[in-house]
């Protein structure tokens, strides 16, 4: 038999990791990527990766807690199973990232340091300086090059993904690229294929991530029958810089290490900002979370500043949205040792020094929760098996999808520094069900009639072909695509509104018509960046109407999607017995949404439109909660919604279920 | 919270703070030495192009690509570059402007029309062959990593429990050379790094092509980025169980002994990176390595 070949899609930390243990397993691998894989967009990961530690441990932390952390961070809207797998694999994947020789920051007796970060309350964050995810993506790397050396992993950087070759019995093939400098378009057969390409986020226009995200390689996937789970959650990260290319990120690990978010009490205060007394200044998120303080999940801390700056009109700037984010009280060698990487970014690109300066921030766009629907094979303990093909299989079999181009960890929100550890399990979980899935295969791809690939690749020749031909229409591609993200960014991050939503879903119908009339200013066969463009961006519409589509019929309030119209409400009354009944009635109504909602969205593509469904979301091991962090004024719903978690527990104890509920209610 | 009208992302685009605006053009010039493929005569080409707030040549390029019109008003193609995250740590997006070796995408026009009013000029690298325009092939630069077996050989990725503990200071020097991100600018000054290009030949398969390229590649001078890594690698406690045959690899052709001392590459490393430094260690680990091997230790 031929030898068997597995092909990768993104050579970013998800689609390394799986290289090298697949390569590991003995398994032949074929690798392409837009970008030479060591610039990928793991590199701008700044903050850290999560796991439990002897510290924390004996801080009363453990797998479960994290696990828990994730959840709860997600409000409760991804299955439990890999995401418990995930938290009990951290610990294992920080040491074998430490012998990998990524250069972790050290304690003084040379332990792997750690910081706090949003969304809970240990400190589980490893990190090397404030380049954590370059360091972990520049060590994958090395591996993976230690593998080309002894041609067990080949790699087509500078390729772009057209689509995946699926035989008649829906089963995937293969895949078919393009070279981006010859602009040959070729077939590469293989057993499965495993797409780990990024997020979308260049459908917004400017955002924290890198040009290579443009989402094709998963539209391509959706267009061709892969199911897309919860689009519309979009993670828009509290803090980043304001550019004119992108909206560069300032990360998290800025407020693990102590910085500290606020706004002068009067609006637009002139003053420099050093010479601002501390009673003059209003530090909003420590006030309305005097629990969490700063780290608060990033959904909360963005509508928080949003709220500060729209609705209470506190920006510091007049003309321009932004808050303050102030490290200057932290000692400067300090800074440097453990922030320098960012603080550098900010420096270079604002002319101004962080360490005396507060920086001026606001929210930008940075993660998709949603992605590739994909699969697990539950175990009996409640985690994953590990070895089963069906992990991470999207419902077209032999295709898989893994890193932030799948949708199965983050639910409705990320935590920070969880995205590093769920693009590297992924990664490491998908090559031994692969190994598994091989073991099983009479017949290698290469072994198919050739009929079967030359007939998908004439295909995607023809539509590139049709492209440069076409000379009419007179549609410019980077004004399409700035048009495309302004309503994107208007009416699908922060705050959604139905009536915003519907006219974005006309808008980007238009849009969409117009990009098929795009002409190319560009007509030629060599390193033809403009025809790969003009694809990419046609390729975004299936994605953008995804979001928006299931943005406008999610009418509720979780993690990233906020739509006021449907928000749960405070308290109001002072009364203590009205309070009561107010508290009562709230969690009667989070009970009742939560019937309606706690489901996946589901995204299949009809060939010119999206159509949803819903589907069940596996809660068995931690029930969903009220997701308040401690917020002032929500006590007296705590308090309900323990004495209601308490009796279901005690209810549940007759037949054993009763320990997860209690450990829910304890760390409410 | 109550209802918002827009998300407020609109006015992002405004001057951020930063030293106090001076007079700004609405238009300035942009020369660009452009070339249609590998082994075509290159050209210069003037776009005007009108200025914004908080320009980067990134976003100087985007604006050209969309009018892709010169000065004189001829219809062009978009000038081909490479970049990827915009905030200087993929390493794509080197080239010349004004002369001096750098990332596109921390260039601002502020500060390049501060230094030479009124244009702007964008020259590709000149020791990678260029593929079109601004765009070079810079695969010999990840050969050298492979030349020098810049990984560490661990004995696999199951479970074995924690790396090797490492000091505070050992964290220190090692961090900084990690930040490497491959992007030619150290290679671009060097007087010893010298320009190779290597022509597929017809009826060549890729494969053949590649060994070649890489046979021709490993003549060339390896260069302060491969060297660093060598460092950084055979410092790192199991890295350093393999410290000799990256050593071997520096002292093959186009390795360390190839190095002028020009100190050109610590100069323009965008990363501050301690080059020399790495050299300086490296040439004594070479000695220290070939004394040992010539009495056979």
């Amino acid at each position: 038999m031929p030898k068997q070949r597995v092909m990768i899609v993104g050579g970013g930390l998800a689609g390394l990791s799986a290289a090298m243990k697949l390569a590991e397993l003995g398994i032949d691998v074929d690798l392409m990527s837009l970008v030479p894989v060591k610039r990928s967009h793991s590199v701008c990961a700044q903050g850290g990766i999560n796991s439990v530690n002897e510290v924390t441990r004996q801080q009363g932390d453990n797998e479960w807690l994290h696990f828990d952390d994730t959840v709860y961070g997600g409000d409760f809207l991804q299955h439990q199973p890999p995401v418990k797998e995930m938290a009990y694999w951290g610990p294992r994947i920080i040491e074998l990232m430490d012998r990998l020789g990524v250069t972790f920051n050290r304690t003084a007796e040379g332990f792997l340091d750690r910081r706090r970060f949003g969304g809970t309350l240990y400190k589980r964050t490893a990190f090397a300086g404030a380049t954590t995810g370059q360091q972990l993506l520049y060590v994958l790397d090395e591996q993976v090059r230690r593998w080309e050396a002894e041609g067990r992993i080949r790699k087509f950087e500078f390729w772009d993904f057209l689509g995946p070759v699926i035989d008649d019995n829906g089963i995937c093939r293969g895949v078919i690229g393009q070279d981006l400098v010859t602009m040959e378009i070729r077939s590469f057969p293989a057993e499965a294929v495993i797409v780990g390409s990024g997020g979308p986020g260049l459908i917004y226009g400017r955002s924290t991530m890198s040009m290579a995200c443009t989402g094709s390689a998963a539209s391509r996937c959706f267009q061709y029958g892969a199911k897309y789970g919860n689009g519309e959650f979009i993670q828009v990260h509290p803090t980043a810089i304001p550019g004119s290319d992108k909206l560069r990120l300032m990360s998290e690990s800025a407020r693990g290490e102590g910085g500290r978010v606020w706004v002068p009490r009067t609006p637009h205060d002139p003053r420099d900002p050093r010479t601002i007394p501390e009673n003059e200044r209003y530090y909003f998120l420590e006030e309305r979370y005097p629990k969490y303080k700063n780290l608060v999940p990033r959904d909360i801390a963005t509508r928080e500043i949003f709220d500060i700056c729209v609705n209470e009109g506190l920006s510091v700037e007049k003309d321009r949205l932004c808050v303050y984010l102030d490290l200057t009280h932290i000692p400067r060698h300090e800074l440097d040792r453990k922030l320098g990487g960012i603080l550098a970014i900010y420096e270079k690109f604002q002319g101004v020094d962080p360490r005396t300066t507060p920086m001026k921030i606001f929210p930008a766009v940075h993660y998709s929760m949603g992605g590739l629907w994909c699969d697990y094979q539950k175990s009996a303990d409640g985690g994953i098996v590990v070895g089963s093909p069906k992990n991470q299989v999207t419902n077209i079999p032999h295709l898989y999808a893994i890193g932030e181009c799948d949708y199965q960890y983050h639910g409705a929100n990320r935590l920070g520094a969880n995205s590093l550890l769920s693009c590297i399990f992924s990664g490491l979980i998908t090559a031994p069900g692969i190994e598994t899935l091989l073991k099983g295969q009479k017949q290698t791809a290469s072994e198919f009639p050739s009929s079967l690939f030359d007939a998908v690749r004439k295909q995607h020749q023809a539509r590139h072909d049709a492209l440069l031909r076409r000379s009419g229409g007179g549609e410019n591609p980077y004004l399409i695509h700035q048009e495309l993200g302004d309503v994107m960014t208007k009416a699908a991050t922060v705050v959604r509104r139905n009536d915003q939503l519907d006219q974005a879903l006309d808008l980007v119908a238009v849009l969409f018509e117009r990009a098929k009339r795009c002409s190319l200013s560009d007509t030629g066969a060599w390193t033809n960046q403009n025809v790969v463009f003009t694809k990419s961006l046609l390729d975004m519409f299936p994605l953008a109407l995804t979001i928006l589509k299931g943005a406008r019929q999610r009418d509720e309030c979780r993690g990233a999607h906020y739509k006021p119209a449907f928000a749960m409400g405070a308290l109001t009354a002072t009364d203590a017995t009205e309070r009561r009944r107010q508290a009562e009635a709230w969690c009667d109504k989070f009970e009742a949404n939560n019937a309606r909602w706690l489901k996946s969205t589901i995204a299949t593509w009809t060939g010119d439109d999206v159509e949803l469904t819903y589907e069940d979301v596996d809660t068995s091991l931690i029930p969903p909660r009220p997701r308040l962090y401690g917020l002032v004024g929500a006590d007296e719903i705590e308090k309900v919604w323990k004495e209601r978690a308490a009796a279901r527990a005690g209810a549940d104890n007759g037949n054993g279920a009763g320990a997860t509920a209690t450990i829910a209610a304890a760390t409410l | 919270m109550s209802d918002h009208q827009s998300n407020g992302h609109d006015n992002h685009a405004a001057s951020g703070h930063g030293p106090a605006a001076h007079a700004n053009p609405d238009h300035f010039e942009v020369r660009i030495l452009r070339q249609d493929g590998p082994g075509q005569p290159s050209y210069w080409e003037r776009h005007r192009v009108s200025y914004e707030p908080d320009m980067n040549v990134i976003s100087v390029l985007q604006q050209i690509a969309a009018k892709a019109t010169t000065m004189d008003g001829k219809k062009v193609t978009p000038v081909a570059w490479d970049c990827n995250c915009l905030e200087e740590v993929c390493g794509a997006c080197t080239m010349v402007i004004n002369g001096r070796v750098r990332q596109a995408c921390s260039a601002l026009v502020d500060r390049l029309l501060e230094d030479r009013p009124g244009e702007i000029e964008l020259t590709p690298t000149t020791k990678f062959p260029v593929v079109r325009d601004l765009f070079v092939d810079r695969s010999r630069l990840f050969r050298a990593l492979q030349k020098v077996k810049a990984w560490i050989p661990v004995d696999g990725y199951y479970d074995m429990g924690p790396g090797p503990r490492q000091s505070q200071e050992a964290q220190e020097q090692a961090y900084p050379l990690s930040e490497c991100m491959s992007c030619g600018c150290c290679l671009e000054a060097c007087p010893q790094y010298l320009k190779i290009e290597v022509e597929r030949l017809e009826g060549e398969t890729e494969e053949e092509y590649r060994a070649r390229r890489d046979a021709e590649h490993d003549r060339g001078f390896i260069g302060a980025h491969a060297i660093s890594q060598v460092m950084l690698m055979n410092k790192n406690p199991t890295g350093a169980n393999n410290a000799g045959e990256r050593l071997d690899a520096l002292m093959e052709e186009g390795g360390l002994h190839a190095c002028g001392n020009a100190q050109n590459c610590v100069a323009v490393c965008p990363k501050n990176i301690p080059l020399t430094t790495s050299i300086g260690r490296a040439g004594r680990a070479v000695t220290i390595h070939a004394i040992k091997k010539w009495f056979g230790a």
